[in-house]
Protein backbone atom coordinates (compact mmCIF):
# COMPACT_ATOMS: atom_id res chain seq x y z
CA UNK A 1 0.00 0.00 0.00
CA UNK A 2 2.66 2.95 0.93
CA UNK A 3 4.64 2.89 -1.71
CA UNK A 4 7.74 4.82 -0.52
CA UNK A 5 8.76 6.98 -3.62
CA UNK A 6 12.33 7.26 -2.57
CA UNK A 7 13.23 3.65 -3.34
CA UNK A 8 11.94 2.79 -6.25
CA UNK A 9 14.46 -0.61 -6.30
CA UNK A 10 14.34 -3.27 -9.53
CA UNK A 11 12.65 -5.88 -6.85
CA UNK A 12 10.40 -3.47 -5.45
CA UNK A 13 9.10 -2.66 -8.98
CA UNK A 14 9.18 -5.81 -10.46
CA UNK A 15 6.41 -7.08 -7.40
CA UNK A 16 4.23 -4.08 -8.23
CA UNK A 17 4.55 -5.35 -11.98
CA UNK A 18 4.30 -8.95 -10.81
CA UNK A 19 -0.20 -9.09 -11.85
CA UNK A 20 0.58 -7.30 -14.94
CA UNK A 21 3.25 -10.03 -16.16
CA UNK A 22 1.68 -12.98 -15.40
CA UNK A 23 -1.25 -11.57 -17.17
CA UNK A 24 0.93 -10.47 -20.19
CA UNK A 25 2.17 -14.42 -19.99
CA UNK A 26 -1.22 -16.18 -19.89
CA UNK A 27 -2.31 -14.05 -22.71
CA UNK A 28 0.62 -14.82 -24.82
CA UNK A 29 0.20 -18.27 -24.39
CA UNK A 30 -3.72 -18.28 -24.61
CA UNK A 31 -2.48 -16.80 -27.94
CA UNK A 32 -0.56 -19.72 -29.06
CA UNK A 33 -3.27 -22.11 -27.89
CA UNK A 34 -1.30 -24.69 -26.98
CA UNK A 35 1.15 -25.54 -23.64
CA UNK A 36 4.56 -25.69 -23.93
CA UNK A 37 7.69 -24.51 -22.44
CA UNK A 38 9.02 -22.94 -25.66
CA UNK A 39 5.42 -20.53 -25.51
CA UNK A 40 5.90 -19.88 -21.48
CA UNK A 41 9.88 -18.94 -22.00
CA UNK A 42 8.98 -16.59 -25.03
CA UNK A 43 6.53 -15.31 -23.13
CA UNK A 44 8.44 -14.78 -20.21
CA UNK A 45 10.51 -12.89 -22.39
CA UNK A 46 8.11 -10.47 -24.31
CA UNK A 47 6.15 -9.89 -20.98
CA UNK A 48 9.69 -8.56 -19.44
CA UNK A 49 10.84 -6.68 -23.03
CA UNK A 50 6.85 -5.04 -22.55
CA UNK A 51 6.84 -3.67 -19.17
CA UNK A 52 10.72 -2.54 -19.42
CA UNK A 53 10.28 -0.54 -22.66
CA UNK A 54 6.57 0.46 -22.29
CA UNK A 55 6.10 1.17 -18.24
CA UNK A 56 3.15 2.27 -16.76
CA UNK A 57 2.31 3.95 -13.99
CA UNK A 58 1.51 1.41 -10.95
CA UNK A 59 -1.64 1.17 -9.84
CA UNK A 60 -1.67 2.88 -6.12
CA UNK A 61 -3.34 0.77 -2.95
CA UNK A 62 -3.21 -2.76 -4.71
CA UNK A 63 -6.61 -4.39 -5.12
CA UNK A 64 -7.62 -7.26 -2.56
CA UNK A 65 -10.35 -9.69 -3.83
CA UNK A 66 -13.32 -10.99 -1.15
CA UNK A 67 -14.32 -14.38 -2.91
CA UNK A 68 -18.05 -13.80 -1.73
CA UNK A 69 -18.60 -10.12 -2.42
CA UNK A 70 -16.59 -10.92 -5.81
CA UNK A 71 -19.38 -13.45 -6.62
CA UNK A 72 -21.83 -11.61 -6.26
CA UNK A 73 -20.73 -8.58 -8.02
CA UNK A 74 -20.03 -11.21 -10.95
CA UNK A 75 -23.58 -12.58 -10.61
CA UNK A 76 -25.01 -8.97 -10.53
CA UNK A 77 -23.00 -8.18 -13.78
CA UNK A 78 -23.43 -11.09 -15.51
CA UNK A 79 -27.24 -10.32 -15.46
CA UNK A 80 -27.09 -6.72 -15.59
CA UNK A 81 -25.01 -7.87 -19.11
CA UNK A 82 -27.85 -10.04 -20.18
CA UNK A 83 -30.55 -7.86 -19.28
CA UNK A 84 -29.28 -4.68 -20.45
CA UNK A 85 -28.68 -6.46 -23.60
CA UNK A 86 -31.65 -7.73 -24.28
CA UNK A 87 -33.43 -4.29 -23.06
CA UNK A 88 -31.30 -2.13 -25.61
CA UNK A 89 -31.87 -4.67 -28.35
CA UNK A 90 -35.80 -4.39 -27.77
CA UNK A 91 -35.66 -0.59 -27.46
CA UNK A 92 -34.12 -0.34 -30.85
CA UNK A 93 -36.52 -2.73 -32.71
CA UNK A 94 -39.71 -1.71 -31.25
CA UNK A 95 -41.66 0.21 -33.22
CA UNK A 96 -41.95 3.36 -30.76
CA UNK A 97 -38.14 3.45 -30.73
CA UNK A 98 -36.83 5.56 -27.29
CA UNK A 99 -38.58 8.60 -25.37
CA UNK A 100 -36.49 10.83 -24.17
CA UNK A 101 -32.50 10.84 -22.66
CA UNK A 102 -31.15 12.14 -19.78
CA UNK A 103 -27.23 13.15 -18.94
CA UNK A 104 -26.82 12.92 -14.91
CA UNK A 105 -24.24 13.20 -12.15
CA UNK A 106 -23.73 11.34 -9.86
CA UNK A 107 -21.74 11.93 -6.25
CA UNK A 108 -19.52 9.03 -5.48
CA UNK A 109 -18.31 7.90 -2.75
CA UNK A 110 -15.11 5.77 -3.23
CA UNK A 111 -11.78 7.36 -4.05
CA UNK A 112 -9.03 5.13 -5.85
CA UNK A 113 -8.44 4.96 -9.32
CA UNK A 114 -8.69 1.46 -9.66
CA UNK A 115 -11.83 1.28 -8.06
CA UNK A 116 -12.98 3.75 -10.51
CA UNK A 117 -12.02 2.53 -13.41
CA UNK A 118 -13.90 -0.96 -12.27
CA UNK A 119 -17.06 0.81 -11.58
CA UNK A 120 -16.86 2.37 -14.95
CA UNK A 121 -16.22 -0.08 -17.24
CA UNK A 122 -19.11 -2.37 -15.63
CA UNK A 123 -21.12 0.76 -15.34
CA UNK A 124 -21.24 0.89 -19.53
CA UNK A 125 -22.82 -2.14 -19.66
CA UNK A 126 -25.48 -1.98 -17.27
CA UNK A 127 -29.00 -1.21 -18.28
CA UNK A 128 -28.97 2.37 -19.69
CA UNK A 129 -26.28 3.91 -18.47
CA UNK A 130 -23.05 5.23 -20.19
CA UNK A 131 -20.42 6.82 -18.69
CA UNK A 132 -19.50 10.32 -20.15
CA UNK A 133 -17.48 12.42 -17.91
CA UNK A 134 -15.26 11.38 -14.86
CA UNK A 135 -14.34 14.37 -12.72
CA UNK A 136 -11.71 12.47 -10.23
CA UNK A 137 -10.85 15.38 -7.41
CA UNK A 138 -14.43 15.83 -7.21
CA UNK A 139 -15.76 12.18 -7.48
CA UNK A 140 -18.27 12.64 -9.70
CA UNK A 141 -19.35 10.43 -12.34
CA UNK A 142 -21.25 11.74 -15.79
CA UNK A 143 -23.46 9.46 -17.17
CA UNK A 144 -25.46 9.19 -20.09
CA UNK A 145 -28.98 7.58 -19.45
CA UNK A 146 -31.04 5.89 -22.68
CA UNK A 147 -34.43 6.31 -21.82
CA UNK A 148 -36.08 7.62 -19.28
CA UNK A 149 -39.65 8.23 -18.62
CA UNK A 150 -39.91 10.55 -15.46
CA UNK A 151 -37.83 12.20 -12.36
CA UNK A 152 -38.60 8.96 -10.85
CA UNK A 153 -36.62 6.70 -13.36
CA UNK A 154 -33.63 9.27 -13.08
CA UNK A 155 -33.47 9.09 -9.31
CA UNK A 156 -34.04 5.27 -9.85
CA UNK A 157 -30.95 5.06 -12.36
CA UNK A 158 -28.52 7.01 -9.80
CA UNK A 159 -29.77 4.71 -7.06
CA UNK A 160 -28.70 1.67 -8.52
CA UNK A 161 -25.06 3.53 -9.62
CA UNK A 162 -24.50 4.00 -6.04
CA UNK A 163 -25.64 -0.04 -6.00
CA UNK A 164 -22.78 -1.01 -8.33
CA UNK A 165 -20.43 1.11 -6.51
CA UNK A 166 -20.94 -0.64 -3.29
CA UNK A 167 -20.68 -3.83 -4.97
CA UNK A 168 -17.68 -2.78 -6.81
CA UNK A 169 -15.91 -1.91 -3.57
CA UNK A 170 -17.35 -4.12 -1.18
CA UNK A 171 -15.40 -6.55 -4.30
CA UNK A 172 -12.20 -4.52 -3.95
CA UNK A 173 -11.45 -2.42 -2.06
CA UNK A 174 -10.11 -1.76 1.40
CA UNK A 175 -11.20 -1.59 4.55
CA UNK A 176 -11.19 2.19 4.70
CA UNK A 177 -13.14 2.58 1.45
CA UNK A 178 -15.40 0.13 2.87
CA UNK A 179 -16.09 2.56 5.53
CA UNK A 180 -15.88 5.43 3.81
CA UNK A 181 -19.49 3.84 1.78
CA UNK A 182 -21.28 4.89 4.98
CA UNK A 183 -20.26 8.04 5.87
CA UNK A 184 -20.23 9.89 2.60
CA UNK A 185 -22.69 11.74 2.21
CA UNK A 186 -21.75 14.57 4.15
CA UNK A 187 -19.26 15.84 1.36
CA UNK A 188 -22.03 16.51 -0.93
CA UNK A 189 -22.05 20.15 -0.05
CA UNK A 190 -18.96 20.61 -2.05
CA UNK A 191 -19.36 18.47 -4.93
CA UNK A 192 -23.10 18.67 -5.74
CA UNK A 193 -23.47 22.62 -5.78
CA UNK A 194 -24.75 24.27 -9.02
CA UNK A 195 -22.23 26.49 -10.15
CA UNK A 196 -24.06 29.93 -9.12
CA UNK A 197 -22.31 33.53 -10.29
CA UNK B 1 -27.95 -39.85 -34.32
CA UNK B 2 -29.84 -39.58 -31.00
CA UNK B 3 -31.00 -36.75 -29.26
CA UNK B 4 -28.53 -36.53 -26.85
CA UNK B 5 -25.95 -36.33 -29.63
CA UNK B 6 -27.77 -33.81 -31.39
CA UNK B 7 -28.48 -31.30 -28.15
CA UNK B 8 -24.56 -29.44 -28.51
CA UNK B 9 -25.48 -28.83 -31.87
CA UNK B 10 -28.65 -27.57 -31.63
CA UNK B 11 -27.59 -25.61 -28.49
CA UNK B 12 -24.88 -23.94 -30.69
CA UNK B 13 -27.12 -22.87 -33.65
CA UNK B 14 -29.71 -21.33 -31.04
CA UNK B 15 -26.89 -19.09 -29.66
CA UNK B 16 -24.86 -18.12 -32.81
CA UNK B 17 -28.28 -17.52 -33.93
CA UNK B 18 -29.48 -15.15 -30.76
CA UNK B 19 -25.73 -13.75 -31.14
CA UNK B 20 -26.45 -12.36 -34.97
CA UNK B 21 -29.89 -11.22 -34.04
CA UNK B 22 -28.34 -9.05 -31.08
CA UNK B 23 -25.38 -7.95 -33.54
CA UNK B 24 -27.88 -7.04 -35.71
CA UNK B 25 -29.84 -5.12 -33.25
CA UNK B 26 -26.70 -3.17 -32.58
CA UNK B 27 -26.28 -2.03 -36.32
CA UNK B 28 -30.18 -1.37 -36.82
CA UNK B 29 -29.90 1.07 -33.41
CA UNK B 30 -26.96 3.10 -35.22
CA UNK B 31 -29.73 4.15 -37.45
CA UNK B 32 -32.64 4.76 -35.50
CA UNK B 33 -31.51 6.36 -32.43
CA UNK B 34 -31.28 10.14 -32.48
CA UNK B 35 -28.00 11.05 -31.32
CA UNK B 36 -24.15 9.94 -31.29
CA UNK B 37 -24.66 9.22 -27.47
CA UNK B 38 -27.97 6.93 -27.81
CA UNK B 39 -26.24 5.07 -31.11
CA UNK B 40 -23.24 4.15 -28.27
CA UNK B 41 -25.38 2.77 -26.11
CA UNK B 42 -26.50 0.54 -28.86
CA UNK B 43 -23.12 0.11 -30.16
CA UNK B 44 -22.15 -1.51 -26.53
CA UNK B 45 -24.81 -3.63 -24.72
CA UNK B 46 -26.18 -5.91 -27.21
CA UNK B 47 -23.33 -5.54 -29.42
CA UNK B 48 -20.99 -7.28 -26.36
CA UNK B 49 -23.71 -9.53 -25.53
CA UNK B 50 -23.92 -10.86 -29.09
CA UNK B 51 -20.17 -11.42 -29.11
CA UNK B 52 -20.55 -13.26 -26.06
CA UNK B 53 -23.14 -15.46 -26.97
CA UNK B 54 -21.44 -16.41 -30.67
CA UNK B 55 -18.30 -17.19 -28.68
CA UNK B 56 -20.21 -19.80 -26.47
CA UNK B 57 -21.99 -21.06 -28.99
CA UNK B 58 -18.89 -21.54 -31.33
CA UNK B 59 -16.98 -22.97 -28.00
CA UNK B 60 -19.57 -25.52 -27.48
CA UNK B 61 -19.00 -26.25 -31.11
CA UNK B 62 -15.30 -26.25 -31.99
CA UNK B 63 -13.42 -28.83 -31.12
CA UNK B 64 -10.15 -28.69 -29.00
CA UNK B 65 -9.23 -26.40 -25.93
CA UNK B 66 -7.17 -24.04 -27.98
CA UNK B 67 -10.05 -22.29 -30.03
CA UNK B 68 -11.72 -22.13 -26.46
CA UNK B 69 -8.83 -20.32 -25.24
CA UNK B 70 -8.70 -17.75 -28.19
CA UNK B 71 -12.71 -17.22 -27.42
CA UNK B 72 -12.35 -16.25 -24.18
CA UNK B 73 -9.60 -14.19 -25.02
CA UNK B 74 -11.91 -12.06 -27.66
CA UNK B 75 -14.75 -12.38 -24.95
CA UNK B 76 -12.42 -10.91 -22.33
CA UNK B 77 -11.10 -7.96 -24.80
CA UNK B 78 -14.43 -6.98 -26.00
CA UNK B 79 -15.65 -6.67 -22.34
CA UNK B 80 -12.95 -4.21 -21.92
CA UNK B 81 -12.76 -2.28 -24.85
CA UNK B 82 -16.09 -1.70 -25.74
CA UNK B 83 -16.90 0.29 -22.59
CA UNK B 84 -13.65 2.38 -23.19
CA UNK B 85 -14.09 3.17 -26.63
CA UNK B 86 -17.91 4.16 -26.41
CA UNK B 87 -16.99 6.10 -23.53
CA UNK B 88 -14.46 7.96 -25.88
CA UNK B 89 -16.38 8.68 -28.41
CA UNK B 90 -19.47 10.07 -26.39
CA UNK B 91 -16.99 12.52 -23.94
CA UNK B 92 -15.77 13.79 -27.22
CA UNK B 93 -19.19 14.22 -28.86
CA UNK B 94 -20.71 15.84 -25.44
CA UNK B 95 -18.06 18.41 -25.56
CA UNK B 96 -18.13 19.20 -29.07
CA UNK B 97 -21.86 19.39 -28.56
CA UNK B 98 -22.91 16.45 -30.84
CA UNK B 99 -26.30 16.44 -28.24
CA UNK B 100 -29.50 16.15 -29.43
CA UNK B 101 -30.74 18.80 -26.44
CA UNK B 102 -34.22 18.43 -26.92
CA UNK B 103 -34.59 14.81 -26.52
CA UNK B 104 -32.47 15.54 -22.80
CA UNK B 105 -34.73 14.87 -19.88
CA UNK B 106 -32.34 17.06 -17.64
CA UNK B 107 -28.59 17.57 -18.16
CA UNK B 108 -26.82 18.11 -14.77
CA UNK B 109 -23.41 18.06 -16.32
CA UNK B 110 -24.34 21.00 -18.46
CA UNK B 111 -23.04 24.33 -16.51
CA UNK B 112 -23.22 27.45 -17.82
CA UNK B 113 -23.91 29.19 -21.63
CA UNK B 114 -27.94 28.14 -21.91
CA UNK B 115 -28.58 31.22 -23.20
CA UNK B 116 -26.23 30.85 -25.64
CA UNK B 117 -27.65 27.28 -26.63
CA UNK B 118 -30.85 28.39 -27.49
CA UNK B 119 -30.03 29.76 -31.23
CA UNK B 120 -28.35 26.13 -32.04
CA UNK B 121 -30.25 23.58 -32.77
CA UNK B 122 -27.75 21.43 -30.17
CA UNK B 123 -26.50 18.62 -32.94
CA UNK B 124 -23.66 20.20 -33.86
CA UNK B 125 -19.57 21.35 -33.15
CA UNK B 126 -19.46 24.11 -31.06
CA UNK B 127 -17.60 26.35 -34.08
CA UNK B 128 -20.66 26.02 -36.10
CA UNK B 129 -22.72 28.77 -37.44
CA UNK B 130 -25.51 29.63 -35.41
CA UNK B 131 -28.75 28.63 -36.87
CA UNK B 132 -30.43 31.68 -36.95
CA UNK B 133 -28.17 34.33 -37.25
CA UNK B 134 -30.05 37.58 -36.58
CA UNK B 135 -31.47 35.89 -33.07
CA UNK B 136 -27.74 34.74 -32.35
CA UNK B 137 -26.47 38.51 -32.89
CA UNK B 138 -29.34 40.01 -30.78
CA UNK B 139 -28.01 37.92 -27.99
CA UNK B 140 -24.11 38.41 -28.31
CA UNK B 141 -24.71 41.70 -28.86
CA UNK B 142 -26.94 41.96 -24.91
CA UNK B 143 -24.25 39.74 -23.85
CA UNK B 144 -21.34 42.31 -24.62
CA UNK B 145 -23.76 44.83 -22.86
CA UNK B 146 -24.48 42.82 -19.86
CA UNK B 147 -20.99 41.19 -19.80
CA UNK B 148 -20.42 37.21 -19.89
CA UNK B 149 -22.68 35.37 -17.13
CA UNK B 150 -20.16 34.26 -15.44
CA UNK B 151 -17.20 36.24 -15.58
CA UNK B 152 -18.45 38.21 -13.07
CA UNK B 153 -18.50 41.79 -15.35
CA UNK B 154 -21.16 44.07 -14.28
CA UNK B 155 -22.82 42.21 -11.15
CA UNK B 156 -25.42 44.08 -8.73
CA UNK B 157 -24.31 44.86 -5.47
Amino acid sequence: MSVDAGTPGPAHRLRHQLPLLVWLVLVWNLLWGTWSWANLISGVLVALAVTLLLPLPPVVGGARVRPVALVRFLGHFVYDLIKSGALVAWQTVRPRGIDRSAIITVQLRTDSDLLLTILAESLTLVPGSMVIDLDRERRTLGLHILHVVDEGDVEAQRASVLAEEERVVRAFGSPDEIAALDLAPGERSHGAGRRTP
Amino acid sequence: MSVMEALPDVLAVALLLLGTLLCLTAGLGLLRFPDVLTRMHAGTKPQVLGVLLIMVGAAIRLQGWSATWMLLLVAAFQMLTAPVSAHMISRVAYRRRHVRRDRLLVDELHTGGEMRDSVYRGDEPADAPPEEPGRALVESRREDLDGPPDAGGRQPS
